[in-house]
């Protein structure tokens, strides 16, 4: 049977959709909320969904609709900061290894990697997290820095093949520096699986994110986060279990969003690669 | 083949040093003092030297971190501040849960997500591949640990079939223990299982292709004997590599989970460590699970070197 | 019309054949605790979480304190304070043993309190013992303090759970291994899961009665898990239970009852006096006028609290409430700003530790303070490690929010140095005087005046004290409702059927 038969990108456009919506979401946050995020109401605690405010209240009283919405913002502007941060020092770092594959700096830099893969990403955020306070700061640095050995090993391995090619032979001989050809031949032509990468990514990002604000690392209150919410709701799951649900969604749907359009990218321009990570 | 393994274990042994020493580093700049914990709020600055000095904090980092090397290489890592006990005892009692905490939540994931994943191969673009699908990316995007508090609230608040958090120890039972883990298991297994699906499907796929597989249908070979006998045993390789690469998210996913749950397991005793600014039993914890993650790496390339066709057809 | 007598006596036949199986009541406890203790040395480390297993179950003092915060005897039997306040003379025990089986004499105590006050000492109340100048041990069972200056709180210091006498033989060993000479005696520890105790068959006072073979304390940190444990019967009491808002759930559960006490937990809101804005009573006055006590206690800990005008709670001796002295009134507290020079606002940051009382009320603090145009920024502060690091010991603060556990502890705003930064001649004397009396009527006297200082002084934002959230067995009887020291005194626990 053949491989190659078309299909229409079911996947990416169901991805493209969500994370469209969760954007929208982020965006109009910043101009219009149903309701203040952080205006208390206290009698009118942990009131369900649709009794007050479209999605109920939490244990102080505040719309949890408006809470969610500004919750997309602050995970979706950390999720892309850290990505951006690990991407550029990643492929950076890739790039400037593949220059001289066996040299001191690209063993130092490759072993580097291994040394930070090797620690799992909570437990150095955590310690992160002690080091410098929990923050918006901190929570990108911690997430970015995580992601650097991932780019820096795709980005080395995919630079070495093209170093390898004629072409780069050819501008070599022209008497171009290794700085030069890098930035001029080598990179436009590892963007392919960076992008890819990035989307992916970017789905990570957000549920580590996630997963830092559980561990109250993550932004300070007033500002809501999904992760914080969770960790909040969890005492009040006999009372209010939709205070548990809703943030959880959210972060499950925007995750699902990036990681179907990395797919579908990965699909649309290598047919070949279906399937993997 | 030895000399590469060599050359692989060198290799482990300085992450290993590495790893250790940036813990080290980072513990010791941290702000906050064991001490001063310990003594709370009434106490005297004369008193805090004394416990200083009696925990050895009042010597020079360097000779700390030597002293602490090379009683590891005795296999003595030290007092825990705040217990008083060794901390190898104490990583001992926390391993006891931890790793069969672990150990269910991967065999969970390969036994759903393998059966799901060949299924998935064999009926492509049919019901149970997008059912698969679907689950995979579900279950990749949901949070751990809220798919343990979703958990939680059916079968604890709700079903109260089973208990929300806490671990009984061994010594009550078996099944009691054992009970305690399930949701804690499940929880830690469904992302590793979304992951393994979408590789068990991939490789069997890839397989299915190749030449001796089709030769295998044309010889008249049932589609579930060739699925089974003869391409699941050659998609093994990418599946195991995945399997080595994800314990660093099982390892990590446990520190989250046991905190859920509140499981006094290495993870929980991690972040109880971070708290107390107990350096001794952290670097020890963060380690011993760091070398945890590189040796199952190394295993894993060893492994797929058996388990590869043409791996080992290549002489050594 | 004889069937009725007949099934009477014929009931009276079967209860009384089955009474002995059923009226035979356990002895045995499981309780619940949120923090597992750091050591079980109550005289080497301040968690109170140590003194909950330990005092009074495996440790002793030469006095005790009572549920009602009223100082007993205990090791020691009766003692004599000489007129000046200087002397106080010990009669001890006969017949004390501690567990492993060493004598208790005047030697023993002699050295566990020279341990606690000498240069080697890492006592977290070292400074109870600072006006003791020597000790002497004229026979086995009599101890002389000798004082160089007057200490009218020693007595009560004396009943701490950081002034238990240990043997110096096991001094070192405790910490892991407890040996006391209290009622109970330790059986082992699983780290992170739980302390096992059980009954000491030689205990010296006959006259206890102590109805309980073993005791576990198990730490469970999650109060979700905490209710699951209690409502499944795996733990029969959790004196201290983790979260207000699962309270009500108990309601609906026959076997299990509530009871809710005080605490000595004063939320209170710090502020460092020493720096603008807070050097000006009016902003702090204004501050407090801005803060409706019972809506925070409402939104943070399900109104379950006291109110608390100054830092003193209803368990303390001579207790007045003082919220009225600076009541809601955001109207007062912007004129007040304005007169400070603040009309256009103000802003600070408070730094709040990551327990969930002090997170909640610093969110409600927020939005009380936005009203009155008082902008509040919350920066997270990990405790104890960075919280003691930055506030207490650097005081780079502003604001910050904490609950202050220790009883009895109005003379912090008297210490020098201590994070409030705060200083003020008229209370510091009336502390010096609580000290320099040993008469109980003229030092109840002087709590009220200190406490009234504090409350119209406002050096920190006095908010509430915590709620002791008691839930556990109905059968169960003996715990304390009320939590004038943090403890778990086992002694008078037993069951009834």
């Amino acid at each position: 049977m053949s491989a190659s038969t078309r299909k229409r990108p079911l996947g990416l456009i169901a991805g493209l959709v969500l994370t469209g919506l969760l954007l929208a979401v982020a965006l109009l946050s910043l101009v219009w909320t149903p309701a203040s995020p952080t205006k208390m109401q206290i009698l009118l605690k942990l009131k369900p969904p649709l009794v007050a405010g479209l999605l109920g209240t939490d244990q102080y009283g505040r719309d949890i609709a408006s809470l969610l919405m500004v919750g997309a913002w602050n995970s979706l502007s950390i999720a892309f900061l850290s990505v951006l941060i690990g991407a550029g020092v990643g492929t950076a770092l890739g790039l400037a290894c593949a220059i001289k594959r066996a040299g001191i700096f690209a063993t130092l830099v490759l072993r580097g990697c291994d040394v930070l893969f090797a620690i799992p990403p909570i437990l150095s955020a955590m310690m992160l997290g002690a080091f410098i306070g929990p923050g918006r700061f901190t929570a990108i640095i911690a997430i970015g820095v995580f992601m650097i050995p991932v780019f820096t090993r795709i980005a080395f391995a995919a630079a070495s093949r093209i170093w390898a090619r004629d072409y780069i032979m050819a501008a070599r001989a022209c008497g171009k520096g290794a700085a030069r050809i890098s930035i001029e031949h080598v990179a436009p032509n590892i963007a392919t699986p960076i992008l890819v990468q990035v989307t992916i990514q970017l789905g990570l990002a957000i549920l580590t994110e996630a997963g830092l604000s559980f561990l109250g690392l993550g932004l300070p209150p007033p500002a809501p986060t999904w992760g914080r919410m969770l960790a909040e709701a969890q005492t009040f799951l006999r009372p209010a279990p939709w205070l548990a649900l809703l943030p959880g969604l959210a972060i499950a749907l925007s995750v699902l969003g990036f990681n179907l359009i990395g797919d579908g990218f990965r699909d649309l321009l290598d047919p070949k690669a279906e399937t993997g990570r | 083949m030895i000399g590469l393994v060599l050359r692989r274990l060198a290799g482990l042994v300085l992450t290993l040093v590495a790893v250790s020493a940036l813990i080290f580093a980072v513990m010791n700049i941290l702000p906050g003092d064991a001490a001063a914990i310990m003594l709370g709020t009434s106490a005297s600055e004369d008193t805090l030297a004394a416990l200083r000095s009696e925990l050895g904090l009042d010597r020079p980092v360097v000779w700390r971190y030597l002293a602490w090397i090379a009683g590891a290489l005795h296999g003595d890592f030290g007092r825990s501040y705040t217990y008083g006990v060794p901390v190898s005892e104490l990583i001992g009692e926390r391993l006891s849960l931890t790793l069969p905490l672990a150990g269910i939540a991967l065999v969970l994931s390969v036994l759903v997500s393998v059966p799901l994943g060949v299924a998935a191969a064999a009926r492509r673009r049919g019901i149970i591949d997008g059912l698969a699908t679907l689950f995979a990316q579900m279950s990749v995007a949901m949070p751990a640990f809220w798919v343990a508090i979703l958990l939680i609230i059916l079968f604890s608040v709700q079903g109260g079939w089973l208990p929300a958090g806490g671990f009984p120890g061994w010594q009550v039972g078996f099944w009691p223990a054992l009970k305690a883990l399930i949701l804690p298991s499940v929880a830690l297994a469904l992302p590793q299982a979304g992951v393994l699906t979408r590789v068990t499907r991939g490789a069997v796929l890839d397989v299915m292709h190749e030449d001796f597989a089709r030769t295998a249908r044309a010889k008249g070979i049932s589609r579930r004997v060739t699925l089974w006998r003869h391409v699941l045993p050659n998609a093994a390789g990418p599946i195991v590599t995945v399997l080595g690469l994800q314990f660093t998210f099982l390892v990590a996913g446990a520190v989250l989970i046991e905190n859920v749950f509140s499981l006094p397991g290495l993870g929980r005793l991690a972040y109880q460590a971070l708290a107390q600014r107990d350096i001794v039993v952290m670097q020890a914890v963060v380690l011993l699970l760091s070398g945890l993650v590189i040796v199952v790496n190394f295993l894993v390339d060893l492994l797929q070197m058996r388990l590869d066709p043409r791996l080992r057809a290549t002489p050594a | 019309m004889k069937i009725p007598g007949l099934v009477l006596s014929l009931a009276l036949a079967i209860s009384s054949l089955t009474a002995p199986a059923e009226a035979a009541p356990r002895t045995d406890i499981v309780l619940g605790m949120g923090i597992e203790p750091a050591g079980l040395d109550p005289t080497i480390a301040a968690p109170v979480a140590i003194g909950q297993v330990t005092w009074q179950n495996v440790f002793e003092g030469l006095v005790t304190i009572d549920r009602d915060g009223k100082i007993r005897p205990q090791l020691a039997e009766s003692w004599e304070i000489s007129p000046d306040g200087l002397t106080y003379t010990f009669k001890l025990r006969q017949n004390v043993a501690f567990h492993d089986g060493s004598a208790f004499d005047s030697g023993v105590a002699k050295a566990a309190l020279d341990r606690a006050r000498g240069a080697q000492s890492v006592n977290p109340q070292k400074r109870f013992f600072e006006a003791v100048a020597s000790i002497d041990t004229p026979d086995p069972q009599t101890l002389v303090l000798h004082l160089s200056r007057p200490a009218g709180s020693l007595l009560y210091w004396l009943g701490w759970p950081s002034s238990v006498i240990v043997h110096p033989k096991t001094a070192d060993s405790n910490k892991t291994e407890p040996v006391g000479t209290g009622p109970f005696v330790f059986d082992r520890w699983v780290k992170g899961d739980r302390v096992e105790l059980k009954r000491n068959p030689n205990y010296w006072d006959k006259s206890a009665n102590i109805a309980l073979d073993k005791a576990v304390f198990r730490f469970i940190a999650d109060p979700q898990a905490q209710s699951a444990a209690l409502v499944s019967g795996d733990v029969d009491a959790f004196p201290e239970f983790g979260a207000p808002e699962l309270m009500s759930s108990f309601e609906s559960d026959d076997r299990l009852t509530t009871a809710i006490g005080n605490t000595e937990l004063k939320v209170v809101a710090g502020m460092n006096n020493a720096q603008k804005p807070f050097t000006d009573k009016r902003v702090r006055e204004a501050l407090m006028r801005a803060l409706d006590r019972t809506t925070i206690i409402d939104g943070a800990w399900s109104a379950l609290g006291t109110p608390i005008g100054s830092h003193y709670t209803p368990n303390d001796r001579a207790y007045v409430d003082l919220t009225n002295v600076y009541p809601y009134d955001p109207e007062k507290a912007k004129s007040l700003l304005k007169e400070a020079g603040y009309g256009d606002g103000l802003s600070f940051t408070i730094k709040v530790p990551q327990m969930s009382y002090a997170t909640r009320t610093a969110e409600i603090m927020q939005t009380m303070f936005a009203e009155v145009g008082v902008t509040l920024a919350i920066e997270p502060t990990e405790f104890p490690a960075k919280w003691v690091q930055d506030v207490f010991k650097n005081r780079d603060y502003d604001m910050t929010i904490v609950a202050h556990a220790e009883p009895m502890d109005i003379d912090i705003y008297a210490r020098d140095p201590y994070y409030f930064n705060y200083r003020n001649t008229a209370f510091d004397v009336v502390m010096t005087k609580v000290e320099a009396t040993a008469d109980p009527a003229e030092q109840d006297k002087l709590y009220v005046e200190a406490q009234k200082i504090l409350a119209e002084d406002v050096p920190a934002l006095f908010l509430f004290v915590m709620p002791k959230l008691g839930v556990w067995d109905r059968k169960l009887q003996g715990l304390w409702v009320n939590e004038p020291i943090p403890s778990n005194v086992l002694s008078e626990v037993h069951w009834q059927e």
